[in-house]
């Protein structure tokens, strides 16, 4: 197989450290060499936050080379147009959270929040999901699992086995969560099957 | 067991494993999870000292007491350190010891991309460079032998890359290691010029015999693949070439210092062209280049910013992947977080158009717009001994206008050294010193003026009022930086006096456990659009609280991001923000 690159991003506090340590085990436990790398430190403050994840047989690289990501998974609109170059651009797929965070710049008058996101997509990544993350978490019953939401519609994509996904949650989320993550991820990935 | 570690976490494990028993050091990023991990094992004596000079005695003073030592620390730490760090070199250890120095290529969070193995050619030790978390896992137990063996400190290099990437690594068990007799040796840990002379010699010898253990360690390896190129590397670099060129042949350097000059001769005649790829300093480069070696290194490899398996390729290929272009897009940086207790130090002190020193830490961001409230940020405890250079060039006059903004943690890491001088020379700064109760850009640390130890375990707590009395400063305020109109006074009326004054802005962390619990049960704020005067107003702007949004010419807050502190609901005239109480679902 392939190595598998998957991008990551959102805006920091969003939780994205914790989804790419979830992908990270479960690629482990289905037997896979992985890597993930991420910069920490300020990453709580509201900036711009990516994470990669790759594995495969053997994995060298922890950094995803331009033009190779697999998968760019959002939780912020705009987050996903920022690491666009990153991404296959004959195969790469966009699952994109349907949440805008407008940046302090922004209302600061110093920029533009952009209005055509989802075009400029379209005519980039092959194929562009838009999952409205918090919609299914409050579904799930805990507003917090959006994140989980669309790494249930990551997994469509991905060459691990949904019981695995399921054992990694299991393991790694709060006790009292595992009801609510468990229903956020089956909801994100029945949403699209590939 | 295998484990998902990241280079931090496998280094803690590893030197655990290889039988630490004391660790020390001061919080900065990349390397602060490395103590942070440590201090988790009950064995494990771990400390958060003031600042990396003291961490760093009180691990040499570990390793001369016989006990297995590390001192961790962020590459411009050992800056802070090096005093100890040239004459630990000459005195040697007992029992082993490694300085793990976190280097941050490219910046992600310091103030420059300084190359550490270059320290360790300076201080005349070994250095150690793993590759990925396996091998930061592995060395650091083989690093203590090095160590005794050779009675040295060993440098133990870490990149961000390296630091902060989770791999699979396979983990063994904790080996008990005895903590060997103390022996008074004065030749050796008195180095008056008379012993330092004798030392001298020995840490020339010790390098003849290090250079000897480089040729045959099995921390260098060849990896014979196609003969046509040839890769010399270290570190992360290592696994950017082998992704760009897995068939290539390749020397991995794990111990790059001394640099086995035989080996890659000996690596060098079996291929039509060497290269070498290393991250930031030509530093293999140039030994082999001393040694008459012909290379490819900095002409085609970046020395400046971080590598990536992109610019490596290119380095190597003169190529890169087909990739889109990126977009053009408006920035994120990191903001203060809404409700921090900077905000309001920063709004004020723009407000009376101070000239603001400002230090390391979360409150840097001061000097963004719209807070805009910041001259300079260079490193660890400038704001104060500056401001007084600054106050000596301009006068006092001046100095009327002057301030020093420094966080908790870094006044006790080198901003109390500086307050000193102020009142001994009789400057008339005011010094702030911003006392949130923690270590909070490196994730919530503690220091000598939380009350808590590493471990988890009170005592004593340093009260700064006190401490500021003692050093002879005789005004002390302290206020809420959260009541804006009260700040703004007690700053003014503190630059204006003709003494040193010293302000304590004290209110925790946001981010805080306890602080957040505190806030959540607290309703956030909204605005009222009709009360909103729009572009008229813009006043709730002027804090940059990242929760407040602008969107068809009037303020909005996202409740997602709101904590419900009344910063904005001070500001705005119209009384147009409100608390949002609605049912609890």
């Amino acid at each position: 197989m392939k190595t598998k690159n998957i991008i990551i991003s959102g805006v920091g506090g969003q939780g994205i450290i914790l989804a790419s340590e979830l992908l990270s085990l479960a690629a482990m436990r289905a037997g896979f060499d992985v890597k993930k790398s991420e910069v920490h430190g300020m990453s709580q403050r509201g900036g711009s936050v990516v994470s990669n994840v790759r594995f495969g047989e053997k994995v060298y690289s922890p950094l995803i080379e331009e033009g190779t990501a697999d998968v760019i998974l959002s939780f912020e609109k705009l987050e996903t147009l920022r690491w666009i170059h990153f991404l296959n651009p004959k195969s790469g797929v966009c699952i994109v959270n349907d949440l805008e965070i407008i940046p302090v710049q922004v209302s600061q008058g110093k920029g533009e929040y952009p209005g055509d996101i989802m075009e400029r997509l379209k005519k980039k990544a092959s194929r562009v999901y838009l999952v409205d993350g918090v919609k299914y978490a409050l579904q799930a019953g805990n507003p917090r699992t959006a994140n989980t939401v669309l790494l249930g519609t990551l997994s469509n994509f991905l060459p691990i086995e949904p019981g695995i996904w399921e054992e990694t949650i299991k393991k790694r989320v709060p006790p009292k969560t595992i009801e609510a993550n468990m229903k956020a991820f089956w909801l994100g990935r029945d949403l699209f099957k590939d | 067991m295998k484990m998902l570690l990241s280079g931090n976490e496998a280094v803690a494990r590893g030197a655990w494993e290889g039988g630490v028993l004391v660790s020390a050091a001061y919080p900065g990023t990349p390397s602060t999870e490395i103590l942070e991990n440590l201090a988790r094992y009950e064995e494990v004596r771990a400390e958060w000292s003031p600042n990396e000079k003291v961490a760093f005695e009180v691990a040499l003073g570990a390793a001369i007491g016989g006990a297995r030592a590390t001192v961790s620390m962020k590459h411009v730490g050992l800056n802070v350190a090096a005093d100890p760090l040239m004459s630990s070199a000459y005195s040697g250890i007992n029992a082993g010891f490694l300085i793990i120095s976190a280097d941050d290529p490219g910046m992600h969070s310091s103030q420059n991309e300084q190359d550490n193995r270059i320290f360790a050619k300076f201080a005349k030790i070994p250095v150690l460079e793993p590759s990925d978390s396996q091998e930061a896992h592995d060395f650091a137990k083989i690093g203590f032998k090095i160590s005794e063996e050779f009675d040295t400190p060993v440098l133990f290099r870490l990149t961000t890359r390296i630091s902060h990437t989770k791999c699979i690594v396979e983990v063994g068990e904790r080996e008990e290691v005895e903590v060997k007799p103390y022996n008074k040796d004065i030749y050796k840990y008195i180095l008056v010029p008379a012993h330092a002379r004798k030392r001298h010699v020995a840490v020339e010898e010790r390098l003849e015999r290090l250079k000897e253990f480089a040729e045959k360690t099995d921390l260098n390896r060849i990896e014979w693949g196609n003969r046509e190129i040839g890769i010399v590397t270290s570190g992360i670099a290592y696994q950017y070439a082998k992704e760009v060129m897995p068939e290539a042949s390749f020397l991995k350097l794990g111990f790059s210092w001394p640099t086995p000059i035989g080996l890659v001769k000996k690596f060098s005649s079996q291929v039509k062209k060497l290269y070498v790829v290393e991250e930031l300093e030509p530093f293999i480069e140039d030994a082999l280049r001393a040694a008459g070696l012909e290379v490819t290194g900095k002409e085609v490899v970046p020395r400046i910013n971080e590598l990536s398996p992109r610019r490596v390729r290119v380095a190597l290929t003169g190529k890169e992947l087909p990739h889109l272009e990126p977009e053009n897009v408006v920035a994120r940086p990191p903001v203060l977080c809404p409700g921090c207790p900077h905000i309001g130090i920063y709004w004020a002190l723009r407000r009376l158009r101070a000239t603001v020193m400002g230090d390391i830490g979360c409150y840097t961001l001061g000097f963004q717009e719209p807070l805009s409230a910041m001259d300079t940020c260079l490193e660890m405890g400038f704001s104060v001994s500056g401001a007084h250079g600054l106050e000596k060039a301009q006068g006092k006059k001046f100095a009327r206008k002057l301030v020093a903004t420094i966080g908790d943690s870094t006044f006790l890491h080198s901003g109390v050294t500086g307050l000193m001088d102020i009142v001994y020379n009789k400057g008339t700064s005011t010094v702030v010193i911003l006392e949130n109760s923690t270590t909070a850009m490196t994730g919530h640390q503690d220091h000598p003026a939380t009350g808590k130890t590493a471990k988890g375990e009170p005592t004593k707590a340093i009260d700064f009022k006190e401490l500021a009395h003692a050093v002879g400063v005789e005004k002390v305020f302290e206020v809420d930086p959260h009541d804006l109109k009260m700040t703004r006074k007690v700053l003014k009326e503190a630059m204006e006096l003709e003494e040193p004054t010293v302000v304590i802005a004290k209110r925790p962390c946001v981010l805080l456990k306890e602080e957040r619990k505190r806030l959540q049960a607290k309703p956030k704020k909204k605005i009222i659009p009709e009360k909103c005067k729009g572009e008229t107003c813009r006043n709730c702007l002027t804090i940059g609280c990242s929760a407040i949004y602008w969107k068809d010419g009037k303020a909005w807050i996202n409740p997602l991001l709101c904590v419900g502190c009344d910063l904005c609901q001070q500001l705005c005239p119209f009384g147009a923000i409100v608390e949002d109480v609605k049912d609890e679902n």
